[in-house]
């Protein structure tokens, strides 16, 4: 237990130093300062208003750059040290595999989420000293989202990271899980399967299967569903689904996709050579 | 202590370990030598543990360093060749070595201080952003800290100046006993005189195995 507090705590401290984390944070933080520079909070559209509207916008832009944001840091975690020789030395203490692969998630999970909560934590804070209504229902539904969908993708990246050979195919191979779960599916895959009149049912249940789509349906299901911004899909499974299901589906599917992945990488780095 | 048997690794098709049978016990203090490519590399990263062999096996005390890796490991000191570009503070690496190994702090500051590295001064410092140097005597003085059975070097002296090189020698001098150094090299006479057997590779062979 001490060496796997001991590797997240390190892997922490590791990446709080480095400058991409202050870039993250400084974009996360900087959205949120944007958003009140510009009086988001005080204009109203399609109903919504205030800090709703502020943590809506907030939440839309964070399901396009959360997800790469957690990939392209993460996805070198370990086949980076493994690229110029830290695991070769590290691993020659006595720290058991299992130790050291969970803790590097444990600390890395707590790198990528802290600024996403902290930054939304700051707009409640600010929002209620200037006397805003607090919308606490999709401020709680919002940070357990947001939990959710960095265990997803930080799950994917560790996977995509305890099998390939270099930083660069990590990279790569991270943009294209990006690319294709933000674009492919919602866009070219779905469209086609509606022109070839395909089943509504699968249709519906492979978007589901995208933790983007359903975080990105989930973020808007506290509002009234008959908002035409939602989508054929986000429609369709509002209106087919209990709203407090489908919030319970879109927080734990994600979670579990995410340990899921993240026990498959520790599957294949117990069983690959290590350098 | 080492017992290596029948050990074959390939990589693709290439093999480069090709069914290596030796064993290394207490007080052998070994030379590994052989060209680029000969396997010197992949036999010490199977000692450690790190690949998983085609067949055969290595066993430390009669453990695997694969389904024992802790175990084996709180007996091997290893220092490699390139000193690695980490990014942890040297406070922090020490801390990683004295909690995960249970290394005294205390004697790698007095280690680092007889190979004439002030560390105190430096702890906060990355330890990538050491000179190569420094590097390398702050990974002898934790190899040597951590009073292991089993110290494995490769090119240990590569960065050292001369001065370095002796303090470094004393030092091993001091700490050989009932212990097993190998040192992987490509220069003999650096350490002829800590050594008392030769070890030749090629092709993934032992080709010589002598004692001197």
């Amino acid at each position: 237990m001490k060496n796997l507090s001991l590797i997240a705590y390190l892997d922490l401290k590791e990446s709080i130093r480095a400058r991409w984390f202050l870039i993250y944070s400084l974009v996360f933080g900087g959205l949120i300062a944007l958003f009140f520079i510009a009086g988001v909070t005080e204009s109203q559209v399609m109903g919504f208003s205030g800090l709703s509207r502020l943590l809506l916008m907030y939440i839309q832009i964070t399901i396009v750059i959360l997800p790469i944001f957690i990939l392209i840091t993460t996805v070198r975690s370990i086949s980076g040290d493994r690229d110029n020789h830290i695991l070769e030395y590290m691993l020659s203490f006595p720290i058991s595999l299992k130790q050291y692969y969970w803790g590097k998630v444990i600390g890395r999970f707590i790198t990528v989420y802290l600024p996403v909560f902290f930054a939304m934590l700051i707009a409640i804070i600010y929002g209620a000293t200037i006397g805003a209504d607090i919308p606490w229902s999709i401020f709680f539904l919002y940070t357990g989202l947001l939990f959710s969908l960095s265990s997803a993708f930080l799950g994917i990246a560790f996977f995509v990271s305890s099998f390939v050979k270099s930083s660069e195919v990590a990279l790569g191979i991270a943009f294209f899980v990006w690319i294709f779960m933000l674009a492919f599916l919602d866009i070219a895959l779905i469209s086609l399967m509606l022109s070839q009149r395909f089943n509504e049912e699968l249709i519906i249940f492979i978007a589901l299967a995208n933790p983007m789509e359903i975080f990105r349906v989930a973020a808007i299901s506290l509002f009234d569903p008959e908002l035409t911004v939602m989508g054929p899909v986000a429609f369709y499974i509002l209106d087919t689904m209990s709203q407090i299901v489908f919030v319970l589906l879109s927080i734990g599917y994600p979670l579990v996709l995410g340990l899921l992945f993240a026990y498959g990488g520790f599957r294949i780095f117990k069983k690959k050579d290590l350098v | 202590m080492v017992k290596i048997s029948n050990l074959t690794k390939k990589f693709g098709s290439h093999i480069s370990l090709d069914n290596i049978n030796c064993e290394f016990k207490k007080n052998d203090s070994i030379a590994l030598m052989g060209a680029n490519g000969a396997g010197k590399t992949t036999l010490i990263r199977s000692i450690l543990g790190y690949y998983h062999p085609d067949s055969g096996e290595v066993l430390i005390n009669g453990y695997s360093p694969i389904k024992d890796r802790t175990k084996v490991l709180e007996n091997i000191s290893f220092v490699p060749q390139l000193p690695p570009p980490i990014k942890l503070s040297i406070d922090e690496l020490i801390n990683y070595v004295s909690t995960s190994s249970g290394v005294d702090k205390e004697l790698i500051l007095n280690y680092a201080n007889e190979m004439q590295l002030d560390l105190k001064s430096n702890m906060s410092k990355s330890f990538f952003k050491l000179s190569g140097g420094m590097k390398q005597k702050l990974l002898i003085a934790i190899s040597l800290a951590k009073k292991s059975d089993i110290i494995i070097y490769d090119e240990p002296t590569a960065n050292l100046d001369p001065k370095a090189r002796d303090d470094f020698y004393r030092l091993l001098k001091q700490n050989e006993q009932d212990k097993v150094l190998l040192f992987v090299t490509h220069r003999l006479e650096e350490v002829q005189e800590l050594v008392n057997r030769q070890i030749y590779m090629d092709l993934g062979k032992v080709v010589s195995d002598e004692r001197v």
